[in-house]
C-alpha cells in the first residue's frame, strides 16, 4: 500500500575508492511512467559516478523543464541541483561554471528543452565549448506535456496519436557536430553496458561533450509506427564499436581478431578505448563522423556509440584565460580590486 | 539453459524460506499478517491446522524457520516468528476456537486405530484421524497426555494450562485414553485386533557416564531426563544448595534452571567441548546464564568424588579441541592438573536412546542399526504394514515440530493404508497463486519493508523467577510490539511471478530493484546455472536459493531473479510498464489425511 523504495541493499554491495556503494549515488525515487527510458539513463548515471569513485559533493547537475529534466532528482541525491527553466539550462550552466570550474557539470535535458525552445542556448553553449556533460533524453517528443511530436521525430515517425510526423528532424549530434563539439556520442537507454563507459569518458572529456541518447517514451511514444519505441531503436541500432573507459592505473583489455583497436587518452591520463565495429570511423575526425552518420542513416539505421572526440580541447575558460581558481575562493580584494584598476581598463579601451 | 518450471509447487514453497525449513510447512507470513490485522483467532487456527500445538510452540519451538528466514540474509536477525505465534495463542477467543474445531462424525468408520504414547506424534495422529471417524485409543504410562511436553519441558517455559488446553482440544475428539499404563507387550496391543497400530512412544531411556564413583555416589546423581519428569510430577522436590550440570543440550540448560528453582543457590554447568559446539538452543543458554548459570567448557569428566560414601564433587580433565583435515574434531588434553568442583548434586543430562524393550522381536517389525525399527521416511511405515512410527520413536530424538510433521504422514498412510491404498500414493499439495494487486500503487499486502530491527521479548524478573518453578519466565510480546515485529517480516509469500512475453526489456525492474535481484542476460552459449550465477548484476553466491530464469525475451535474453534477497517488496512489479511482473499470493497447503478421499471425490 505504500510506494517507497526499501532501504536494505544487497548485503554484499560492493564498495568503491571512497568507500561508498551504489546507493550513495541514488537519488529521490522517481515518479516517471514505470517503464520511462529517462529511469534507465539515471540509472547508468549513478553507475557511472559510483565506478569513477566521484565525490558526489563535487558535481553539480543542472536542467530545464520536461520529464528527462525531472530526472537529476532521481539520482545523485547528495549533488548540487538546479532545476532551470524551459531550454535555459545551457546558459545557467554557463555561469555556474563560469564561477566555480572545479565541480563537474552534468547538464540533462530532453528533445524539447533542447532542440525546439532551448535550441539558441544549447548552440551557443557547444560553440563556446563549455566543459560539460551534456545529456539529451531523447524520445522524440514532448513526454511532460503529453507526447506532442519534438523537434527530433523522425519523417513519418508516429506517436500514440497516430498522426505521421511532417517535419524533417533535428539530429542533435550532428548539429553538436557541425557547431564543434569536442565529445560527440550517441546511445541508447536500453544498452548500458555502452551507455555507461560513454558517460565516464564524457565526464572525463574536458570541454564539451555531448550525449544524444534515445530514450523511448512508454507512454506516448513507444507504439508500432514510432521510430523512437523499445522494439524498433533495438531492430535498427548499430555501435561504432564498444567502448571501454579506463582509468589511468588500469590495463587495457584486447579486441576481438576481427576488429580494430583506437584509444584516445584524455588529459587527466585516463584512456578511451574502442574496439570498432565500423573501422571507416575516426574518432578524431568530424568528417568522418559526419559521413558515417550520414552513411548509417540512409541505410536506414541508427549508429550509436562514441563518434568524434577532441582530447585536446581548449575549453572556454581556456579560451578567454578566466580565474582559474573559482570564485568563492579569491578574497575581496581580488574580486573587487578598486576604483583604479577599473580606471586603468577604462583609459586602455580609450 | 532450461527455463524454470514454476509450475512446480515447489519453486514456490521454497522462496517462503520459513515455510519451506518448517517441518511441518507452516504458512508462517499468511499468519503474521493475520496478527498484525489482530485477527488472532485466524492466526491461531491457521497454525493449528499445521502444527497442532501453536500455543506450545510459540514457546518451545526449536524453530528451524528463523535461521532460514530471509530476514536475517538482509539484515542482523530474522523475524522472531515463534513468539509471534505465541502472541495469536495468547489473544485467541477461546470460545471461537472451540467452535472451530473440526466436527467429529458420530458414525465411526469402524476402524479402530492403537496410539502407543500420547506425545505430540500420537496426538497429531489422532488430531488428523477422529475426524475422518477413525475409533481411537491412546496408551501412555503418564498420568496425563503431551509425553515430553508435560514431563520434560518445565512449567516456567511451558505453563500446564497452555498445555492442558492444547492436548486436551485433540483428547475431547473423543480419543479413549489409557492414562498411566505401560504397555509392556506389542504382542498384547496386537492381539486386540486394531487395524493399524502407531508407535509414539519417544526416545525415552537417559544415557549415564559410567565414570569411577558412579555407583557410591548414587544418591546424589540424577539423570536428566528423569530427574525432570520427577520433578514435573512433583515426586522430587528439592536439590542440594551445589548442583553441576553434565552436558550442554537443551536437557542441560532445563536441568540447570530447574535446580535453580528446587533450592539450588550454585548451579555450574560443565561441558566437554568448546562452547561454540554446544548442542544446546543459542536463547536457552543465554536464559540460563541469565539466572546465574555458570558454563564451563573444555572439560571432560573423569571421576565422581566420594567422601564417606557421599558425593562431593567432580574431577576434570582439561581439553582442547583439536580439528582434522576432514574437519573431525578430537578432544586433546591440555596437560593442566585436573580441576576439582565441589558439589552435592549431579545431573549428567548427555543424550537420550530409544528404547523397545516392549516390541516383540517376532511379531514382524523389523529392527536395523542400533537396535531401531526400520521406518519408511517417507510413509512411516514399519515392516509390518498395520504398524507406523513418528515422532523420536521413529528416528531418534528430535523436537515438537517434527514429530507433530511425523504425525500427520503418518496419519495419511493409516488413512489409505485402511483405505486399501498404497501409502505410496502421497496427495499433493494444495497450492493457489493469486495476483495482489489492488490499483496504481496498491497492493493487498503491506509491501513497505519496516527498518525495525528485531524486537526482545520481556522477560519475568530474575528474583522472582527463580523461586517459583512455576512462574512463567518469558513475558511475550504485548500487542503493540507484535505489530511492530510482524511489519518486518518480507510476505515472502508474496510471490514475483514473471511473464516472459509481457516484457519490453525497459530495464525498469533492474534498475528499481533495492537489492539488485534481476539481470537480463544471454544466455545461449551457458551450460548450467554454476555458469550463469557469477555473472549476474550481483554475484549470486549463496547456492542454497534459487535463481528463476525465464523463457527467452525478444531479444533472446532471459530475465534472471537470484531470489537470495528479495525484499517482496514489488517495486519491480510497480516499475513494470506493462505487467510483465506481478505479485502474487502463494499459498502451500501440506495434504492431511482425508485428503485422498477428497480427490477421489472430486474426480467421480
Ligand atoms: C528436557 C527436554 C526438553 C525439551 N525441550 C524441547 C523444547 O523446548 N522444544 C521442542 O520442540 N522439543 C523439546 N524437547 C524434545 C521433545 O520433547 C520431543 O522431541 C518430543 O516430545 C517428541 O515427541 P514424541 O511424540 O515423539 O514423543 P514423547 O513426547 O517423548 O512422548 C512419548 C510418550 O510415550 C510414553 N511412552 C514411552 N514408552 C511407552 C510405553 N511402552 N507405553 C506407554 N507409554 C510409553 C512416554 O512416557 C511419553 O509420555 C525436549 C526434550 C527434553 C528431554
Ligand atoms: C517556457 C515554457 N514553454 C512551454 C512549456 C511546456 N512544456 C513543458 S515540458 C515541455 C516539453 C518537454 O519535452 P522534452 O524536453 O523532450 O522532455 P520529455 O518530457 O520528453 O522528457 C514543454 C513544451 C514550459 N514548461 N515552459
Ligand atoms: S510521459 Fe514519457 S517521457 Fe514522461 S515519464 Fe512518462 S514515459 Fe517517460
Ligand atoms: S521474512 Fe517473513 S515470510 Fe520471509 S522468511 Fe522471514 S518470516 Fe518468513
Ligand atoms: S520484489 Fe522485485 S524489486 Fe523488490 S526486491 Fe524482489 S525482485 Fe527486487
Ligand atoms: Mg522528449
Amino acid at each position: 500500500m505504500t510506494y517507497l523504495r526499501p532501504e536494505f541493499r544487497h548485503p554484499q554491495l560492493p564498495v568503491n575508492e571512497l568507500g561508498y556503494s551504489r546507493k550513495d549515488y541514488e537519488g529521490a525515487l522517481s515518479t516517471l511512467c514505470a517503464g520511462c527510458g529517462h529511469d534507465s539513463i539515471s540509472a547508468a548515471v549513478v553507475q557511472s559516478m559510483f565506478e569513477m569513485s566521484i565525490e558526489p559533493h563535487r558535481v553539480a547537475k543542472l536542467s530545464g523543464i520536461g520529464c528527462s529534466s525531472k530526472t537529476p532528482t532521481y539520482f545523485l541525491g547528495k549533488s548540487h541541483g538546479f532545476n532551470s527553466v524551459h531550454g535555459r539550462m545551457p546558459s545557467v550552466v554557463t555561469g555556474a561554471n563560469m564561477a566555480n570550474r572545479d565541480l563537474i557539470y552534468l547538464g540533462v535535458s530532453g528533445d524539447g528543452d533542447t532542440a525546439s525552445i532551448g535550441m539558441g542556448q544549447f548552440a551557443h553553449a557547444v560553440r563556446r565549448n563549455l566543459n560539460m556533460v551534456y545529456i539529451v533524453m531523447n524520445n522524440g517528443c514532448y513526454g511532460l506535456t503529453k507526447g506532442q511530436d519534438s523537434a527530433t521525430a523522425d519523417v513519418g515517425s508516429c506517436s500514440k496519436k497516430g498522426e505521421p510526423n511532417k517535419f524533417e528532424a533535428i539530429d542533435l549530434a550532428g548539429v553538436a557536430l557541425e557547431l564543434g563539439a569536442t565529445f560527440v556520442a550517441r546511445s541508447f537507454s536500453g544498452d548500458k553496458d555502452q551507455l555507461v563507459p560513454l558517460i565516464k569518458a564524457a565526464v572525463s572529456h574536458r570541454g564539451f561533450a555531448f550525449i544524444d541518447v534515445i530514450s523511448p517514451c512508454v507512454t506516448f511514444n513507444n507504439n508500432p509506427g514510432s521510430t523512437k519505441g523499445y522494439e524498433f531503436v533495438r531492430d535498427h541500432l548499430e555501435a561504432t564499436g564498444t567502448v571501454d573507459f579506463v582509468p589511468m592505473r588500469e590495463e587495457i583489455t584486447a579486441c576481438y581478431p576481427n576488429q580494430t583497436s583506437e584509444e584516445v587518452t584524455l588529459h587527466d591520463g585516463s584512456v578511451v578505448h574502442l574496439c570498432k565495429m565500423d573501422d571507416k570511423l575516426n574518432v578524431r575526425s568530424r568528417n568522418s563522423a559526419v559521413e558515417r552518420m550520414k552513411n548509417y542513416k540512409d541505410r536506414g539505421r541508427i549508429l550509436t556509440g562514441l563518434l568524434y572526440m577532441d582530447p585536446d580541447s581548449q575549453d572556454l575558460h581556456d579560451s578567454i584565460d578566466s580565474s582559474k581558481k573559482p570564485l568563492r575562493q579569491l578574497g575581496e580584494k581580488e574580486l573587487c580590486p578598486g576604483v583604479a584598476v577599473l580606471q586603468n581598463i577604462n583609459d586602455s579601451l580609450r | 539453459m532450461k527455463p524454470t518450471d514454476t509450475n512446480n509447487p515447489e519453486y514456490y514453497h521454497k522462496v517462503v524460506d520459513c515455510q519451506y525449513a518448517c517441518p511441518a510447512h507452516t504458512p508462517v507470513p499468511e499468519y503474521i499478517r493475520l496478527i498484525a490485522q489482530g485477527r488472532y483467532n485466524d492466526a491461531y487456527m491457521i497454525n493449528w491446522e499445521s502444527n497442532v500445538f501453536p500455543g506450545v510452540l510459540g514457546r518451545t519451538c526449536d524453530r528451524p524457520c528463523e535461521p532460514a528466514c530471509r530476514r536475517g540474509r538482509v539484515e542482523e536477525e530474522p523475524v522472531a516468528i515463534c513468539r509471534l505465534k505465541r502472541v495469536a495463542a495468547d489473544n485467541k477467543d477461546s470460545e471461537a476456537i472451540a467452535a472451530a474445531m473440526p466436527a467429529i462424525p458420530t458414525r465411526k468408520n469402524g476402524k479402530r486405530v492403537a496410539l502407543i504414547g500420547g506425545g505430540p506424534a500420537s496426538l497429531t495422529v489422532a488430531r488428523d484421524l477422529m475426524p475422518l471417524g477413525y475409533t481411537v485409543d491412546l496408551y501412555d504410562n503418564q498420568p496425563a497426555g503431551g509425553g515430553f511436553m508435560r514431563s520434560q519441558i518445565p512449567s516456567f517455559r511451558l505453563p500446564a494450562t497452555v498445555l492442558d488446553q492444547e492436548v486436551n482440544q485433540i483428547l475431547d475428539m473423543g480419543v479413549s485414553a489409557h492414562f498411566n499404563t505401560y504397555v509392556d507387550s506389542m504382542k498384547s496391543i496386537i492381539d486386540k485386533g486394531y487395524d493399524a497400530i502407531f508407535v509414539g512412544t519417544g526416545a525415552p531411556r537417559p544415557k549415564d557416564l559410567k565414570l569411577p564413583g558412579r555407583e557410591e555416589a548414587e544418591a546424589n546423581i540424577h539423570l536428566g531426563i528423569e530427574w525432570l519428569a520427577s520433578v514435573a510430577f512433583e515426586h522430587t522436590k528439592a536439590i542440594g544448595k551445589k548442583v553441576l550440570v553434565l552436558g550442554g543440550g537443551n536437557t542441560a540448560m532445563d536441568c540447570c534452571r530447574t535446580s535453580l528453582r528446587v533450592g539450588a543457590d550454585s548451579v555450574k554447568c560443565v561441558v566437554r567441548s568448546p562452547r561454540a559446539d554446544m548442542k544446546a538452543s543459542p536463547w536457552e543458554i543465554e536464559d540460563s546464564e541469565r539466572e546465574g548459570v555458570e558454563m564451563f567448557e573444555n572439560h571432560t569428566p573423569k571421576e565422581f568424588i566420594v567422601e564417606d560414601g557421599k558425593l562431593v564433587g567432580m574431577r576434570f580433565e582439561l581439553v582442547r579441541a583439536e580439528y582434522d583435515a576432514n574437519g573431525k574434531r578430537s578432544l586433546v588434553p591440555t596437560g593442566e592438573p585436573d580441576v576439582i568442583m565441589e558439589c552435592d548434586d549431579i545431573c549428567v543430562a548427555v543424550g537420550q536412546d530409544n528404547a523397545f524393550p516392549w516390541i516383540e522381536r517376532d511379531v514382524g517389525i523389523e529392527f536395523g542399526q542400533w537396535d531401531m525399527p526400520v521406518v519408511d521416511r517417507v510413509t512411516f511405515q514399519s515392516s509390518r504394514p498395520n504398524v507406523f512410527f513418528g515422532g523420536d520413536a521413529a528416528f531418534g530424538p528430535e523436537n515438537v515440530i517434527t514429530a507433530v510433521a511425523h504425525g500427520h504422514q503418518a496419519a495419511i498412510s493409516i488413512d489409505l493404508f485402511l483405505n486399501g491404498h498404497s501409502v505410496k500414493n502421497r496427495p499433493a499439495p494444495g497450492v493457489t497463486l493469486v495476483s495482489q494487486k489492488m490499483g496504481v500503487h496498491e497492493w493487498s499486502y503491506d509491501n513497505s519493508v519496516a527498518n525495525d530491527l528485531r524486537y526482545a521479548v520481556p522477560h519475568e524478573d530474575v528474583g522472582l523467577s527463580v523461586k517459583d518453578r512455576k512462574l512463567e519466565v518469558e513475558l511475550g510480546f504485548d500487542v503493540a510490539t507484535a505489530v511492530r515485529e510482524a511489519a518486518r517480516c518480507l510476505n515472502c509469500d508474496a510471490q514475483t511471478v514473471f511473464e516472459a512475453p509481457k516484457c519490453i526489456e525497459c530495464d525498469a525492474c533492474i534498475d528499481i530493484c533495492p537489492t539488485d535481484c534481476l539481470t537480463m542476460i544471454d544466455v545461449t552459449d551457458m551450460e548450467d546455472e554454476a555458469q550463469l550465477r557469477p555473472q549476474l548484476k550481483m554475484p549470486a553466491t549463496n547456492e542454497t536459493q534459487s535463481l528463476f530464469v525465464s523463457d527467452s525475451l525478444q531479444t533472446s535474453r532471459v530475465m534472471v531473479k537470484d531470489e537470495n534477497v528479495c525484499l517482496h517488496c514489488g517495486m519491480c512489479a510497480e516499475r513494470c510498464p506493462t505487467a510483465a511482473w506481478d505479485m502474487q499470493k502463494f499459498t502451500y497447503h501440506v495434504s492431511k489425511a482425508g485428503a485422498c478421499a477428497v480427490q477421489e471425490e472430486e474426480q467421480a
